[in-house]
């Protein structure tokens, strides 16, 4: 049983006590949701002791009256917008007029009741509310904690999978009823959308193998010495091509020699998918820089790139599972959203640290710190 | 009516699909207007009215589909509206508006899993649109 607080903002005593006997007996319930809701009231007769109410007790739900004898209840919104609470506002008003219709609606109130309210009329617009609030909550629920979550990876996972073989299936149709004309020439476009959606899930294949290959506990015997510059020279030359193809330059620079105790599957991993995103989200003519340096405890491994950058929002979420950044300029630019996921667990698993810093149109700078010493844990 | 008298606005983050609905309703005679995004899908909401809409329920975020069936209908209550998706088995967000319940708050009038036969998804339309 979870506790939704309703905060009622209403000059009137009689809406406020109606609100409290109506919604203290009602409970809410729905197939997919865990448990069920019920509500606590708390009521406030003016605009000014309601927001104080805001502030301390953090309400799920506001009811709000626009009328009220100090600030008005969109200024009440307005203030909620401004301090981007998560709550739910629905006006209880007896006349909405169109202008503050309108202004509640752009500043965040989802719902309109009509004043006076039958209890059902009250109980049908809480259980909306309710629901979209929990849908909300479980979609962002679900985003933050996907990491630990192996059910979410597995959904995930499972749409990421069916997404394109959903489209292959469909080109596969349309030429089997020979939908788009009789030639083969006429299906030019979904015979390349499908080999686009076949190298895409090829490269999510490869990117999961990677990923269980990682999460499998290291073998004392696969740790040796590994120089650094060699796995991205290798590295460099794997992506060569691709480069070629995008016009981008990619220079080594070799500060220091550095040997570090590892597997170099786990290296080439991490180099391959740092260097080959320096290449894929770079413009045509840019440039990639791999620089490898030492402090004296750390491997220092710089990748950065005069690419499309990321925006600082995006780069909170960047190294998630399956996120990837979706805009304009990534549209055509496709990718598993595992890649970098895949680089943290590597450099965490080597106790070692990964940052970004990005400026959007200018370029993206990776910078690793790996541990010089041995692994001591395996 | 003819159905080429009807406009079906399609909005999905998949280019594949999106190719491929657009493709079958226009096979079927409708006219089409194709988005890619919730974004897309607003601006156009905002300065056109469609006859039916078909969304996809993720897009920039996981609920988009929602948000723009809820926007859709509180704009034009009587244009209806299809929430495609193919997510939810995997999800266990089952949702279905076959009932009363549901219908209250998942402001579609169909639910419809990726995937389906172009014939379906025209009959499915053309049942939406009383045609």
């Amino acid at each position: 049983m979870a506790v939704l607080r309703v905060l009622v903002i209403d000059d009137e005593p009689g809406i406020r006590s109606g609100v409290s006997r109506i919604l203290n007996n009602f409970h809410v319930t729905y197939p997919f949701m865990d448990e069920d809701y019920t509500f606590e009231v708390i009521e406030a007769a003016t605009g000014e002791d309601g927001i104080e109410i805001l502030e301390r007790d953090m309400p799920d739900i506001l009811l709000l009256d626009n009328k009220l004898p100090g600030i008005q209840g969109v200024d009440v919104l307005e203030y909620i917008r401004k301090r981007n609470y998560d709550i739910v506002v629905a006006m209880i008003t007896s006349y909405a007029s169109l202008d503050v219709a309108i202004r509640a609606t752009r500043d965040g109130a989802i719902d309109f009741i009509p004043k006076p309210f039958t209890p059902q009329e009250l109980k049908s617009s809480i259980e909306n509310i309710t629901k979209q609030q929990y849908l909300k909550r479980i979609t962002h629920k679900l985003k933050q904690e996907g990491k630990k979550i192996r059910y979410q990876f597995l959904s995930v996972l499972s749409h990421e999978l069916k997404a394109p073989l959903n489209a292959l299936e469909g080109y596969l149709r349309m030429m089997q009823g020979k939908q788009a004309g009789e030639l083969i020439d006429d299906y030019a476009t979904p015979i390349e959308r499908s080999l686009q959606r076949i190298q895409g899930m090829r490269n999510l294949i490869m990117d999961l193998l990677d990923f269980t290959k990682i999460r499998l506990e290291k073998k004392e015997e696969k740790i040796q010495e590994v120089n650094l510059a060699e796995v991205a020279s290798s590295s460099i030359v794997t992506v060569q091509p691709y480069a070629i193809q995008m016009d981008v330059n990619i220079n080594l620079d070799v500060r220091s020699d550095v040997v570090i105790m590892a597997d170099p599957d786990d290296m080439e991993i991490v180099f391959n998918n740092l260097i080959s995103n320096a290449v894929k989200y770079n413009k045509i003519g840019g440039k990639a820089e791999i620089t490898i340096d030492s402090s004296e405890t750390e491997a220092i491994l710089i990748i950065s790139d005069t690419g499309i950058g990321i925006t600082k929002d995006d780069t909170e979420n960047l190294f998630a599972e399956f996120v990837r950044i979706k805009n304009e300029k990534t549209r055509n630019i496709s990718g598993s959203g595992l890649g970098l996921s895949i680089v943290k667990k590597v450099v965490e698993l080597y106790h070692g640290t990964i940052k970004v810093d990005s400026t959007p149109d200018v370029g993206t700078v990776f910078t690793i710190r790996l541990p010089k010493k041995p692994l001591t844990s395996t | 009516m003819n159905k080429s008298d009807f406009t079906i606005l399609v909005a999905d983050d998949d280019p594949d699909y999106l190719f491929q609905t657009v493709f079958n309703l226009e096979k079927a005679g409708y006219k089409t207007m194709a988005v890619e995004s919730q974004a897309e899908a607003e601006s156009v909401i905002a300065r056109f009215k469609p006859s039916l809409a078909i969304f996809d329920l993720m897009m920039e975020s996981d609920d988009s589909g929602f948000i723009l069936c809820y926007k859709m209908k509180r704009k034009y209550p009587d244009v209806p509206v299809i929430l495609a998706t193919a997510v939810s088995h995997e999800t266990g967000l089952t949702f279905s508006i076959d009932s009363e319940q549901d219908k209250a708050w998942i402001r579609a009038d169909k639910y419809l899993e990726k995937g389906i036969r172009p014939e379906q998804l025209d009959q499915e339309v053309m049942k939406l649109l009383k045609l």
